[in-house]
């Protein structure tokens, strides 16, 4: 399994591919049909770039979170070096997503703040997740740093899940969804926006490892650094 | 039955002049200047993209042991 993931981080096909469908995704973002919207307008596009981000924040999360239970399983350090570089481009994403998500929110809700649930809930989950970094910053061993952060993140990802896709569907929102799932059910999307989000959310996703893998990848070479002496 | 066919002629009307009169960039489409976002975003994409490369690659000089 690490050998065929550590071949992939490496290989290009999938980085091509990437590219191929966010290109796709820049140009029918902008130039394909999107229902006409009072409020709205043409902010609907915002759609296919601010929603992917939480998307993508919530796979590296995901990701950030199986390997913190493979590191307090196998007790390797590799593991622990792609637990934290998930962590840090989930952050990394949960901050673009947030920003894009308050501009938006500043020309069709009238202000970038709006105590909304789904607002309030992401912010407390973005903050467990920079409490993960301070975390790390604060504590000198190596190997107590990795077991106590792991053992953190895995609380992190826990509290995420209920905070960001449950709370929010339970109670009145601005977003769309309260009450619901939203962008999967049949009325809530319109059939042209589909070709273009869901490209949109693999995309971005795959974005997201890149930038990832590359981290990871500098962090694994300043590990066997710093084993060699 | 009249009465009901009024109606529904009513709201039919009543629903397509709002949806005609939803602001959306026409006018931005219409004078082919939406092209010129279009083109300037690719244009960033396409830099981030050769950005991400250009470190990936030094990625694989670095594990190969070749810059240090």
């Amino acid at each position: 399994m690490r050998k065929f993931l550590t071949c992939t981080m490496r290989s290009w096909w999938w980085k091509i591919l990437c590219f191929l469908i966010l290109a796709y995704v820049v140009v029918g973002g902008f130039l394909m049909p999107v229902p006409r919207l009072d409020i709205l307008n043409e902010t609907i596009r915002n759609l296919y770039f601010h929603v992917p981000m939480w998307f993508t924040m919530m796979a590296l999360f995901g990701s950030a979170a199986y390997y913190s239970i493979k590191y307090l399983r196998s007790g390797n350090l590799k593991d622990d070096v792609y637990a934290v570089q998930f962590t840090n481009t989930g952050i990394f994403f949960s901050l673009l997503g947030m920003s894009t998500g308050m501009e938006w929110a500043q020309f069709t809700w009238g202000s970038a703040w709006s105590n909304d649930p789904k607002q309030l809930c992401t912010a407390l989950s973005m903050l467990i997740y920079f409490a993960y970094s301070i975390l790390r910053g604060g504590l000198k061993d190596d190997e107590k740093k990795a077991k106590i952060s792991a053992v953190y993140n895995v609380f992190a990802f826990a509290m995420m899940v209920p905070l960001i896709m449950i709370i929010p569907r339970m109670v009145d929102s601005l977003h769309p969804g309260a009450g619901g799932n939203p962008a999967f059910k049949q009325y809530d999307l319109d059939k042209d926006m589909r070709l273009v989000f869901y490209p949109a959310v693999i995309g971005w996703i795959m974005l997201g490892y890149w930038i990832a893998s590359l981290k990871i990848r500098l962090g694994l070479i300043k590990y066997k650094k710093d084993i060699a002496f | 039955m009249n009465k009901s066919l009024a109606t529904i002629f009513l709201l039919l009307i009543t629903t397509t002049i709002a949806s005609a009169q939803t602001e959306m960039a026409d006018t931005l489409r219409s004078n082919g200047k939406i092209y010129v976002v279009v083109m300037v975003l690719a244009t960033i994409f396409a830099g981030i993209f050769a950005y991400l490369v250009y470190i990936d690659r030094k990625i694989s000089r670095l594990e190969k042991g070749k810059d240090n």
